[in-house]
């Protein structure tokens, strides 16, 4: 694969004149938008990077009336704060994605679930959906959007657990398939993008597919917003083009004395020094919903393991065994190891449950838990057990 | 069709039906907990996991469709690996105190920790030293999240099958668990104890309270005079837990049993049955007559029957407005505890306060209406202990009989006598079938106009049921009914009471007179009955309670010849002094959260 080295890029916060472009994708088929986004190679920017105009193609496929677009502005991954800044700076630009995404998959109405946490942003961002709905009044199109506010749980940003939180209910994920684009919100074909997704898809509007494909490389394709935080000296929000090693990215960030980079927050992975300079950030290496955490030597990463470990345990929707059960008996494990009440190779013991949540769990959050413990166990294992 | 393998063997299966049924169909047992076939598919426990050949995880067998060229293994080492961890997680949150259990070797976890997880336990201990508490306020039932796997099938129940929703799953992650509204003690919320939750159960966290103990003792006690009677649906459903299969009636054997048991007069709730069609019969065709004839707009129609305790506190918490309209009949077994301390000990010479009567029920909530203080109408507690179908199959096996060896005999008289109208109490419909049977012929003097009697319109498992008989040639006091058309309807399960009440109480549906069952294809489903249940299995009990009814050589309540005497020597007419005094009852709004 090639490293395309480290380069800032401005797509997600320039500003835009967004009548123009959604006047230019209006004009378009629901067919000619789907195949712009397709050639662009965009995947999703949440996380779990499913392609953005397969999803797309999939919910415009479905007979159903009645579909709905929901932005999945509920922002919880640990170390990731990159949702807030683009709904505090260009909430405009999210509002003219859904609209396009309505465009293109015949839905008229959108959700956009935000984070409990992030109500304060709210005042300002009526302000700015109230100016959207007039131009798209203007323009001669319908398409409304409506917020719904989280309340703290992290899982209510797994999908279809956001859908059974906007319906009313306890928000659990739901058993899949049947997937969203055939049975998402309220049961109708639902297409459900991050904000930094919708956002990009304008921009690929803008600019055109074929140009943004330019950007990245062949597995990550285009530019993706960080959340850089810990042992760095300029901590915030950067966009960087896609097709970076993690040594590029820790030579530009770190503070000289960098030690591990966890990529992708508390469900992501742990990569340690000694693999910098093999490890690409992205879907041919590490792939990220934004964050990235630097560890300096001074860091336990057992502490680190343990503040995870803690997070999921008490984050775990709760009704599946794996993730509940297992979640505990990790956090416990490792205490227990640390203390010397339990043998080192019960860590052994550890890794394999870990394998087992991860194919054994019902959703993305069980799943993951193993991908920090992990990496951690295995690269770090002394600082674990001593 | 659609066309799978599952370990290498080709199968067509219906489009639709989950892998775990299209494995079943070749003889491949994948094992469940959370799954039960009356429930919605919750895909939470994770045991019936399987591999997916190109799959990136293992699937839900219980919550994945079949599809068309799916490659499935349902063995596979990855799924062993993966269902033995899952198995050691669920018992390292389990409170396994087996042998103090009394679900022991009656629990789903129980044999799937046989097959999964013998030896040294892989992980750590959640439960042990952690303080825990046992909900003891029902009169019912018993909650102990301490041996709750959040399989959520008690919270399906009682949502989907009940619509009560007096336990839900509150809080998250490591602290979730099985909770009431605010937390609050199961006597303290809408909960009905219906007992439909520690039917499907698959542990020990929800079992009934049981009384075994009490009634050994009262047996034993010389100076006590013990009673027992025994409700329709037990006959067809006790022999599941002593080895028969279901749908089999061990009537007489039951009958046998109780007496080795030690119990000084086995008598039957049948016989308050018959009892409650006269007095139930009577009070709809008074009401008729008050609503008809003389115009009074304070008597309510629809009349609902009051059989059903789970039903009672359902209205009661659910419709307070509509309480009116419930019979003031109280259920067959009230009758017979306010006669046993009453007309019984009298007729026995007996001093009532020796007199300790018990009743087998294949219900919970009747342990809650015994202690309702209305019941105490004879002077005394009317029932003093209520067991259930299961806790009388504990019994039977604690003293040693050979269940299958035992002679079959009759019940002791008197209130031993019983039709089948009675015995047909135990299935949804049959106690407007038997209502009918009498009511038809004291207006008309004529048979209901059924074959052999039996009112098929009534029967079945349909949640909400309806009929009409036309009433002609009425006699010379029943005039006021001639060519009337009596509109009737039977909902089962409080789902579907709570569709046919709301129905009646918006006006969108009139009749006039409703028979309601708490639960599921009525007492042959019961709460109390054995586990586990299903609706194949429900369906058999109540085929065994209409043939029970063809076998009985009477078939009208008012036949019965104890009642005829009863009314001679005791009570005196229907709905009269004697009866409002014993028989008779009333109800209270309760809150509604």
């Amino acid at each position: 694969m090639k490293n395309k080295g480290l380069s800032k890029v401005d797509l997600i916060f320039e500003s835009i004149d967004v009548r123009e472009v959604l006047t230019k994708a209006f004009a378009m088929t629901s067919e000619e938008i789907i195949q712009q986004i397709l050639e662009s190679g965009l995947k999703g920017r949440g996380g779990a990077g499913f392609p953005t105009g397969l999803k797309w193609k999939y919910t415009a496929a479905e007979k159903e009336p009645e579909k709905y677009i929901v932005c999945n502005a509920d922002e919880g991954e640990p170390g990731t704060f990159k949702d807030r800044e683009i709904l505090d700076k260009v909430s405009y630009k999210v509002y003219g994605g859904m609209a396009i995404a309505g465009k293109a998959m015949g839905a008229k109405k959108g959700f956009i679930y935000l984070r409990g946490e992030y109500r304060f942003l709210l005042p300002q961002l009526y302000v700015e959906l109230h100016k959207f709905h007039k131009l798209i009044r203007e323009i001669g199109y319908d398409f409304n959007i409506e917020y719904r506010m989280g309340s703290g749980a992290y899982i209510c940003g797994e999908e279809s657990a956001l859908f059974e939180s906007i319906e009313g209910f306890r928000g659990e994920p739901r058993n899949k398939p049947p997937y969203p684009t055939t049975s998402g919100l309220f049961y109708k074909p639902t297409s459900i993008n991050n904000v930094e997704t919708l956002v990009t898809a304008i921009m690929i509007m803008k600019m055109g597919g074929a140009e943004y494909v330019k950007l990245g490389t062949k597995d990550s394709r285009g530019s993706k917003v960080f959340s850089i935080s810990g042992d760095t000296p300029i901590p915030g929000i950067f966009e960087l083009e896609l097709g970076m090693g993690v040594q590029e990215f820790v030579n530009e960030f770190g503070d000289g004395d960098t030690k591990a980079v966890q990529v992708g927050g508390a469900s992501g992975f742990c990569v340690p020094r000694k693999k910098f300079g093999e490890t690409m950030i992205g879907f041919e290496g590490v792939p990220t919903g934004g964050s990235m955490k630097l560890f300096n030597s001074s860091r336990s990463m057992y502490n680190v393991l343990h503040n995870y470990l803690e997070f999921f345990t008490e984050e775990s929707c709760g009704q599946c065994t794996p993730c509940r059960v297992g979640c505990q008996q990790l956090l416990l494990g490792i205490e227990k190891v640390k203390k010397g009440e339990a043998k080192s190779t019960y860590l052994n013991e550890l890794v394999k449950l870990a394998d087992t949540m991860k194919v054994a769990s019902k959703c993305g959050l069980g799943q993951s838990v193993g991908n920090a413990f992990r990496s951690i166990v295995e690269n770090f294992r002394e600082e674990v057990i001593y | 069709m659609i066309t799978l393998k599952i370990n290498d063997h080709q199968v067509q299966v219906k489009e639709g039906t989950i892998v775990l049924d299209a494995a079943k169909g070749l003889g491949l047992n994948i094992p469940t907990l959370c799954n039960h076939q009356d429930l919605c598919v919750a895909g939470n426990c994770r045991v019936c996991v399987v591999e997916q050949k190109g799959a990136r995880t293992l699937i839900a067998s219980c919550a994945t469709p079949a599809s068309e060229g799916m490659e499935i293994f349902t063995n596979s080492l990855k799924v062993r690996n993966a269902r033995k961890h899952i198995v050691e997680l669920l018992l390292s949150e389990h409170r396994a105190d087996c042998t103090k259990c009394y679900k022991n070797q009656n629990c789903e976890l129980q044999t799937l920790a046989n097959e999964y997880s013998f030896g040294e336990h892989i992980f750590l201990d959640l439960v042990a030293g952690q303080p825990y508490n046992i909900d003891r306020s029902s009169p019912s039932f018993s909650k102990d999240d301490s041996k709750c796997i959040r399989c959520q099938r008690c919270v399906r129940t009682c949502s989907e099958l009940q619509h009560v929703s007096a336990i839900a799953v509150a809080n998250k992650g490591s602290h979730q668990k099985i909770s009431s509204f605010h937390d609050r003690p199961m006597s303290h919320v809408v909960c009905t104890n219906c007992g439909q939750c520690v039917n499907r159960c698959p542990t020990g966290a929800l079992t009934e309270k049981t009384y075994i103990d009490q009634v050994w003792d009262a047996i034993y006690d010389p100076e006590k005079h013990v009673v027992v009677q025994t409700a329709p649906a037990v006959r067809v459903a006790l022999g599941e837990d002593l080895g028969y299969d279901p749908g089999q009636r061990v009537t007489g054997k039951m009958v046998s049993a109780l007496r080795q048991l030690g119990f000084d007069s086995v008598l039957d709730t049948d016989f308050t049955a018959d009892l409650t069609i006269i007095e139930e019969g009577t009070e709809l065709l008074t009401r008729l007559r008050k609503v008809l004839v003389e115009g009074d707009k304070k008597v309510a129609l629809p009349m609902f029957t009051s059989c059903s305790p789970g039903w009672i506190k359902f209205i009661e918490h659910k419709y307070p407005h509509m309480l009116s309209n419930l019979s003031t009949c109280k259920s067959p077994q009230q009758m017979f505890g306010a006669l046993a301390k009453t007309f019984y000990a009298e007729k026995r010479k007996i001093d009532p306060s020796k007199v300790v009567s018990v009743s087998i029920m294949p219900c919970t909530a009747k342990k809650f209406e015994a202690d309702r203080p209305e019941m105490r109408s004879s002077g005394y507690k009317d029932i003093d202990f209520v067991l259930t179908t299961r806790e009388l199959a504990v019994m039977i096996k604690q003293a040693g009989i050979d269940f299958r060896t035992l002679e079959e005999s009759t019940y002791d008289s008197f209130m031993g006598a019983s039709t089948g109208a009675a015995v047909i109490f135990g299935a949804t419909g049959g106690v407007m079938e038997a209502a009918l049977r009498t009511a038809y012929e004291i207006v008309t003097g004529r048979s209901v106009p059924f074959k052999n009697l039996d009112i098929i319109p009534v029967r079945g498992m349909q949640g909400v049921k309806e009929a009409a008989i036309k009433i002609e040639g009425t006699k010379e006091e029943w005039k006021f009914l001639e060519g009337a058309e009596l509109k009737v309807a039977i909902a089962h399960g409080l789902v579907n009471a709570n569709k046919l009440t709301k129905a009646v109480s918006t006006g969108k549906a009139s009749y006039h007179f409703i028979e309601i069952m708490a639960c599921p294809g009525g007492c042959i489903g019961g709460g109390g009955q054995p586990i586990p249940t299903n609706i194949d299995i429900r369906k058999k009990r109540m085929e065994a309670i209409y043939v029970e009814d063809t076998g009985m050589p009477i078939r009208k309540s008012h036949e019965n010849p104890e009642i005829v005497a009863i009314y001679k020597e005791f009570l005196v007419e229907p709905n009269g002094h004697k009866s409002h005094e014993l028989l008779h009852t009333h109800y209270q709004q309760r809150e509604s959260y």
